[in-house]
């Protein structure tokens, strides 16, 4: 059979920097690939060669594309031959509907004046392609995120889609929807639409690919086929990080001291909606030296609940108690928060995490400032020695602390954002999906930070989708759902069923 | 860095350096270009004593102004009621000196507590309720231009006290009585090139003991060079004329605490934080509501002052005070390379872009140009100005 895209030797240079060096890319008809590396392995770059972000003359090597050579100029021109790329980043217009982002540059228009009722008539069929029942008039921001995805997904049908490139399209997806998209996929196999998977999670690409390709530091390393061949995760990391990974969890024996944090009844509104109740009547309490994990899916409210903790940075109307060292404690502003001991580390870096224009040193020390400083004027010998400091205890990877963040790989940005809140002296830290979007090496480092946190006495509490991670690093487990929580258990009895029946019966109460 | 690199090395070190910080040294270079270049076209003018003093009092109000407006679009707004706001409390000056007989070292404190209340109400708008500062400010810019009519009765009110006067036309004293040069102006450019020249020195030497120094040599001995240059050539200059006048102590003054403020303070630090990420600056415990008011409050008092100092100059208030400085002041903190998304820009930046479009008024009115193309020119020479900031930016990445 003919292959549908042959990339053959691509090499594309940055300045100063090989990123692509002489890559082969095979995808078959009616395919699913996935693409598997380390963050900044080279993914992105590679699939950014093919959607014609790098146009042709900035890379060497030959792109052929139904057995026709291509010279891709503008990501218009991939497009009009059949291959779609969905970004990490959505890129729908919040505030337009479903069917005006579908049909967003490609209106069906007569000279200019836009056929709605054409419109709405494809956008029904495309949405029911792809498994949603939504009106098409539904604006795009009232969708979750999960169904934002299928959107774009539709989106990419309606322009005749031949390859669909999907780039860490779950990233931010719950397991339910995770599977919806994973199946959508298969079903476009069958109606012989090849895609090419560029994911984290192992256990997708595992699950839907038929051929996976992994590239480490620019180069493929390996292709894998899983219909003649057994392959494991294991197998997979190896190639991805070029070592063995005995453990993905660092070991730790719990040390676990007293009860250092307490929320009892804390509840929580809508910040726009008054009348929705967000969070109900939650308690959760912490120990010293103990990681704490809270399970749900995406929508559960896990994120909102510790916002609202931290200094009200969530909700409305908030009511219940937060207890220190079992004192009533004052966390209803940030600073207070901060002044408490609290610390929370944001699910989402880029928005809430780092100042990205600014360099490594200067985004470390901005939650602390006082403590590089003298009457409010900064001592810039002592915010270098603590940005140093954090950059060997964390193993940074840059070219020095004056590196701006915007430039680092996600891991190591998230290792910024994690020594920002370090610095902050807290005792009591709330990581919200610590290791989203970063590479199997940098999860295993974040957890080993998260361990000599807790054995210096400190309490962690752990947001995460991934089940096997909470899993894997906890030592009691929440369950959270629908604004509730609806299950507790130590980590040792918790299996991943277990959580998701907890869910599920949860919905039926 | 002390081993003995092959020169073509070194060479590339210093081209490297020179590269990462082209914004800097171009703009500099561009401010000696333009007057290198009046000081032909107008036959040598430009830099005759009397015309260089001339130069610095037509632009004292545009870089105090500019020195607030640097922190309100580094915090990510803007500031559009600052020229009516100046002129409205030249006027308030002129009413309370002139018609009420008001002591005026009294009025000049009541006026520049009436701008940082003007500011601070702008500044709440914009900070607790979250108003755009676009229009929060477009309407204190209608307001105050209304209110300096009203003030005024519609006519100019004047002239001011000789003491007031003194602000603005005044020079410090020379002690050394030598006929046609002031002793005293020198020296104190001797002083204060000494002072930049030894922080300069103490600061590589700081950083070169933590090995952080990457300015190499030749570049830093070739910067405090012309340094030295540049202000005792200056100091010579006003010396040669008729001294030090007060607006530029005051000026420089406000310059040097502006710098230190946004380079070494947190209360600087936050500005740049909140302008490049409000929500990770709020969720690192900023209060970046009390700050926003904060720096608007001082954009208020900077506003007083530079209309204070633009009243004394003119010894009269007149309706038409202050229209149309906003806009300069906007345009110089841009040409200094300040980004309109915030996050970005540098007190010297804005200080030189202020003298850029001061030294091309100045000069182009010498050389007779009309007051359109004067306009054009500098509309062109703002556009460009951002035009290649945002060129090499992209090309950079």
């Amino acid at each position: 059979m003919q292959p549908i895209l042959e990339m053959r030797g691509i090499t594309k240079t940055f300045p100063g920097v090989k990123a692509l060096t002489d890559v082969n890319l095979t995808i078959m008809p009616a395919e699913i690939h996935g693409v598997v590396g380390e963050n900044g392995a080279g993914k992105s770059t590679l699939m950014k060669v093919l959607s014609g972000v790098y146009p042709h003359g900035t890379y060497t090597g030959d792109i052929v594309f139904e057995g026709q050579a291509r010279r891709f100029a503008t990501i218009g021109d991939s497009e009009d031959t059949g291959i779609i790329i969905i970004h990490q980043e959505l890129a729908l217009v919040p505030l337009l509907s479903i069917a005006e982002n579908i049909f967003l540059g490609h209106e069906t228009a007569k000279h200019g004046v836009i056929d709605w009722f054409e419109a709405f008539a494809r956008t029904k069929e495309l949405l029911k392609k792809v498994g949603l029942s939504e009106h098409p008039n539904t604006l795009i921001t009232n969708l979750g995120t999960g169904k934002q995805q299928l959107v774009e997904i539709a989106k990419a049908l309606n322009k005749k889609v031949k390859l669909l490139i999907l780039d860490e399209p779950t990233s931010s997806l719950n397991e339910t929807d995770s599977n919806a998209l994973l199946a959508l996929l298969q079903e476009f196999r069958a109606q012989g639409i090849s895609s090419i998977l560029i994911t984290h999670k192992l256990n997708e690409v595992l699950k839907v690919a038929d051929r996976i390709t992994v590239i480490r530091d620019g180069k493929t390393v390996d292709t894998l086929d899983t219909s003649t061949a057994k392959v494991s995760e294991d197998r997979i990391i190896k190639a991805m990080v070029g070592r063995e990974m005995v453990d993905r969890y660092p070991a730790r024996t719990p040390k676990i001291g007293e009860t250092i944090f307490e929320i009892r009844n804390w509840s929580v509104y809508h910040p726009q909606h008054a009348e929705r109740k967000v969070i109900k009547n939650v308690s959760l309490h912490v120990k010293r030296g103990e990681v704490v994990g809270i399970a749900g899916l995406m929508g559960s409210g896990r994120t909102e609940l510790s916002m609202s903790i931290f200094g009200r940075a969530y909700g409305q109307k908030i009511t219940g108690e937060a207890l220190i060292s079992g004192k009533p404690a004052d966390v209803s502003t940030i600073p207070r928060a901060l002044e408490a001991g609290l610390a929370y580390v944001t699910e989402d870096r880029k928005t809430y995490g780092l100042v990205l224009i600014d360099h490594i040193k200067h985004n470390i020390t901005l939650a602390n400032l006082t403590g590089v400083s003298e009457r409010g004027v900064i001592d810039d010998l002592r915010e270098l020695a603590v940005a140093n400091k954090y950059r060997k205890e964390l193993a940074i990877r840059c070219s020095g602390v004056y590196q701006a963040t915007i430039n680092l790989s996600g891991g190591n940005q998230q290792k910024v954002v994690l020594s920002k809140w370090l610095f902050s002296g807290p005792d009591i830290l709330i990581l919200d999906e610590p290791t989203r979007g970063i590479d199997v090496g940098a999860k295993y480092e974040i957890y080993g930070i998260i361990n000599q946190l807790v054995d210096e006495g400190k309490a962690v509490i752990v947001i995460s989708s991934e089940m096997p991670e909470l899993l894997g690093i906890s030592d009691r487990i929440y369950v959270m759902n629908d604004g509730r929580m609806v299950a507790e258990m130590p980590a040792r009895e918790a299996t991943q069923e277990k959580i998701m029946r907890a869910i599920m019966k949860s919905w039926e109460d | 860095m002390s081993d003995a690199a092959a020169p073509s090395t070194e060479k590339s070190v210093i081209l490297q350096f020179v590269k990462a910080n082209m914004r800097d040294y171009a703009l500099l270079l561009s401010l000696l270009a333009i007057m290198i270049y009046f000081q032909f076209t107008t036959n040598g003018t430009l830099f005759m004593p009397v015309n260089m003093t001339n130069i610095i009092l037509q632009n004292s109000y545009i870089v105090i102004m500019a020195l607030g407006m640097l922190l309100i679009i580094v915090a990510g707004h803007i500031d559009l009621s600052v020229g009516s706001v100046s002129g409205f409390i030249g006027a308030v000056a002129a009413v309370l000196m002139v018609n009420y007989k008001l002591d005026p070292f009294f009025a000049v404190i009541v006026c520049l507590a009436l701008g940082a209340i003007i500011g601070g109400v702008q500044g709440y708008f914009v900070a607790y309720h979250k108003i755009p500062a676009f229009i929060v400010t477009l309407a204190g810019m209608l307001i105050f231009k209304g209110l300096a009519l009203t003030v005024l009765g519609g006519a100019s009110v004047g002239p001011f006290p000789r003491i007031f006067q003194l602000l603005s036309s005044g020079y410090i004293a020379d002690p050394f009585a030598v006929e046609g040069f002031n002793v005293l102006a020198l020296l104190i450019g001797a002083l204060v090139t000494g002072v930049i020249i030894f922080f300069n020195f103490k600061e590589r030497r700081n950083q070169q003991a933590h090995g952080l120094a990457e300015e190499p040599d030749m570049i830093f001995y070739g910067r405090n060079l012309l340094i030295a240059i540049a202000f005792l050539g200056f100091s010579f200059l006003m010396a040669k004329y008729k001294g030090l006048p007060n607006v530029l102590v005051v000026m420089f003054a406000l310059i040097a605490l502006f710098v230190f403020i946004t380079t070494r303070t947190t209360f600087g630090r936050r500005i740049y934080a909140m302008g490049g990420n409000e929500k990770a600056a709020r969720l690192s415990g900023i209060n970046t509501e009390w700050l926003t008011f904060l720096i608007f409050t001082i954009m208020g008092a900077l506003a007083a002052l530079a209309g204070l100092i633009f009243a004394a100059r003119l010894n009269v208030a007149t309706p038409k005070a202050g229209l149309g400085f906003e806009l300069d002041v906007i345009a110089a903190c841009f040409i200094g390379g300040a980004a309109t998304t915030g996050g970005v820009g540098k007190v010297v930046g804005a200080v030189i872009g202020a003298f850029i479009m001061g030294v091309m008024n100045n000069g182009m009115s010498i050389m007779g140009i009309g007051i359109d193309w004067q306009q054009i020119i500098k509309g062109v020479v703002l556009m460009l100005a951002v035009f290649l900031d945002v060129y090499y930016k992209n090309r950079s990445h």
